[in-house]
């Protein structure tokens, strides 16, 4: 832990007298804390937005919520701030059941979207604000203030209105106000989604480097997956209100657990077909489509059968140029290429007017490959997925 | 042509424009300056608005300068002016703020028809109400009384007030209070910290305009005050244009003491005045 951060409940605070006099005042946590969502159910009016989720983050853990827009994640994260109030379920921090307390009660420290800084004051009484309010002595808001800003880079912008800052300066004096608090757990709401790419990347990185410094509870929104796989020690994937898949971000990359996972994650996108599968020569084939990828028995295991409709998943970062030895899965008639530098992807169809599909290919590669050629691809049987074509759970899960 | 003459004849016809819209704009009130300058019997019309012998008579006939009695009638008719239209903003904006964003942040029951009423409120003319409201100020006593006229002209001041704060209100982005409650503040804090300052320019626009509507309004003010002494200035005003004779030389005059009050306050609101315009247009 940082020399001089100390433990909120060694450091609590005395409530102002006017914040909370009909509420009791917070029991004093311990700085960094679990985080638990059990059975929550949120709905806007007919709109189920929350159908279901359980939620558990352990002690300075970093978690990232991510999914497409309208998955609930924002919501869950609106909850457990107190933003919202859950129909039905629980929210407990270090084991206190939060459900039904006012924001203020909580503990917790907000980064928004939008940054959210009081527009009348300056970046100094941006950061005094919630200890000011909480009562906390001017020595302790000053030495705060400057513990933050040394942090971020805040120094010379202290004097300054938020309209006198620029974006990234904006998004630190944000991430500055939660600091100052020294809250039980961080929550951030899509804080980069207003910066330019290379502030983004930028950003990022600062915002792990200072998770790994404080070493408390973070809790991150975003639908950006780059985020979410650097960022995450879990990962949650979110769809249609309910947790479609946690776990370690590669772990959760390379085993997605649903077509929608796997589709969602990866960039460019997953080919997907639809096949069955083959048995030849005591090995398991999935064929369909223009593909014919062996299998990879040990995940898949009892689930293969043979003749059993699947849908066929092989991202495009695993699917290359067959050289040698290695077996063909598939042809790909090139219709264009997308050269990045350190590597091209060579969109196309398999057979001549078969399903499209994209293929990797190594920056040497792609100056050989013209559009209009049909190549030979391969795929290790490791990175073939395979799924219910009905329920879309992947074999492996069932 | 080349590009720079042809930017330069632009620019002259342009300002060729505003010059004439300028003047098109202030020549009345340039004959109302004259008129206030000139002596009793001499205000014959002229092309050019200056008086051919300038004299403050005017300013002195309405103040009552030089005589007691009548110097303190003025300073008591201005001071109702002042006190009443003070009030009206007053009132109109402690009423209006927090009515306004309850409309902006919450919904419930009966609040479309709700807003619908205080809409058709301003759709009947001040006049419409005016005898309905001489007896209900008489049957309160407060005929004849700078209370009265404030009651009145508060409550018409609050329906227009609370439509321009609410959309100050809704300009305003929820994050803020959010971020507030989240850093400690309860929801009544949140609004009087954060909401409230970031809506001051609007609440000071609105209190303008209340201000204004009080100062200028002639009709009720003349309907309910009887007393010489309770009366405001645009009642004052209006006695120098009588059925057989006009003093145009005091009227002038009075006029322009009447508009200089107004006229300092916008001077000294200007820029809260010009981002409170903009503060409902400007999404975010």
């Amino acid at each position: 832990m940082e020399e001089g951060v100390e433990p909120v409940a060694g450091n609590r605070p005395r409530q102002s007298s006017t914040a909370s006099e009909d509420t009791p005042l917070p029991v004093p946590a311990p700085r960094s804390v679990r985080c638990e969502a059990r059975g929550v159910k949120k709905a806007f009016g007919d709109n189920p937005i929350l159908r279901g989720v359980d939620l558990d983050i352990p002690e300075g853990s970093f978690a990232v919520l991510v999914g497409p827009s309208g998955c609930g994640k924002s919501t869950l994260l609106r909850l457990v701030a107190g933003l919202e109030t859950a129909d039905e379920g629980t929210i407990h921090l270090a084991g206190r059941d939060v459900t039904e307390l006012p924001p203020r009660d909580r503990d917790v420290a907000m980064v928004f979207q939008s940054y959210a800084l009081y527009p009348h004051l300056t970046v100094r009484d941006n950061l005094a604000f919630g200890l000011k309010l909480r009562g906390t002595a001017e020595s302790e808001i000053s030495t705060r203030i400057k513990e933050a800003s040394a942090m971020l880079g805040l120094d010379k912008l202290l004097d300054r209105l938020p309209k006198q800052l620029s974006g990234g300066q904006r998004q630190r004096v944000a991430m500055g106000r939660a600091i100052v608090r020294r809250p039980t757990i961080f929550l951030f709401d899509e804080p980069l989604s207003n910066l330019d790419a290379a502030l983004r990347a930028e950003v990022r990185v600062e915002i792990r480097r200072l998770h790994d410094r404080l070493d408390a509870t973070t809790l991150y929104v975003t639908h950006d997956q780059v985020e979410a796989m650097t960022l995450a020690d879990t990962l949650w994937v979110l769809n249609g209100g309910r947790v479609e898949q946690k776990g370690a971000p590669l772990d959760v990359y390379e085993r997605p657990a649903s077509r929608f996972v796997a589709t969602f994650l990866g960039s460019p996108q997953m080919n997907l077909l639809e096949g069955k599968l083959e048995r030849e020569d005591g090995r398991f084939f999935a064929a369909g489509g223009g593909i014919r990828a062996i299998v990879d028995e040990d995940r898949f295991g009892d689930a293969l059968e043979e003749g059993r409709a699947v849908s066929i998943g092989v991202r495009p970062h695993d699917l290359v140029l067959a050289k040698g030895e290695a077996p063909v899965v598939a042809e790909l008639k090139v219709e264009l290429i997308e050269a990045l530098g350190f590597e091209a992807y060579a969109h196309g169809w398999l057979k001549s007017s078969g399903p499209t599909l994209i293929a990797r290919l190594e920056a040497d590669d792609a100056r050989s490959v013209k559009a209009g050629v049909t190549v030979p691809l391969t795929a290790a049987p490791t990175s073939v997925h395979l799924f219910d074509p009905e329920s879309g759970r992947s074999l492996a899960a069932s | 042509m080349s590009r720079a003459r042809t930017q330069r004849v632009e620019s002259i016809a342009a300002h060729a424009v505003l010059l004439v819209a300028v003047i098109y704009a202030l020549y009345p009130l340039l004959w109302v300056v004259s008129l206030a300058l000139s002596p009793e019997g001499q205000s014959e019309p002229r092309a050019v608005p200056w008086p051919s012998s300038p004299s403050l008579d005017n300013f002195r006939a309405v103040t009552g300068w030089g005589d007691a009695a009548r110097s303190w009638l003025f300073v008591r008719q201005l001071s109702n002016s002042l006190v009443v239209s003070l009030a009206t903003a007053f009132t109109a904006v402690v009423i209006a703020t927090p009515t306004a964003y309850a409309l902006a942040r919450w919904d419930f029951v009966g609040k479309n028809g709700g807003m619908r009423t205080l809409l058709m409120t301003q759709m009947f003319p001040g006049v419409a109400s005016a005898v309905p409201l001489y007896l209900i100020l008489d049957a309160l006593h407060l005929l004849d009384t700078r209370s009265g006229l404030v009651l009145v002209y508060a409550a018409t001041a609050v329906p227009f007030a609370i439509f321009q704060l609410r959309g100050a209100f809704l300009a305003i982005p929820v994050d803020l209070e959010e971020a507030a409650m989240v850093d400690g503040a309860t929801r009544a804090q949140a609004f009087l910290k954060v909401a409230l300052p970031a809506a001051r320019p609007a609440i000071a626009v609105t209190s303008l305009f209340a201000f204004m509507s009080a100062w200028n309004e002639f009709i009720l003010a003349a309907t309910f005050l009887g007393r010489e002494s309770a009366y405001t200035l645009p009642v004052v005003l209006q006695r120098y244009v009588g059925e057989y004779n006009t003093q145009w030389g005091a009227f002038a005059a009075g006029a322009i003491v009447v508009s200089v009050p107004v006229m300092a306050l916008f001077y000294v609101a200007q820029r809260q005045l010009l981002s409170g315009l903009t503060a409902g247009g400007v999404k975010g």
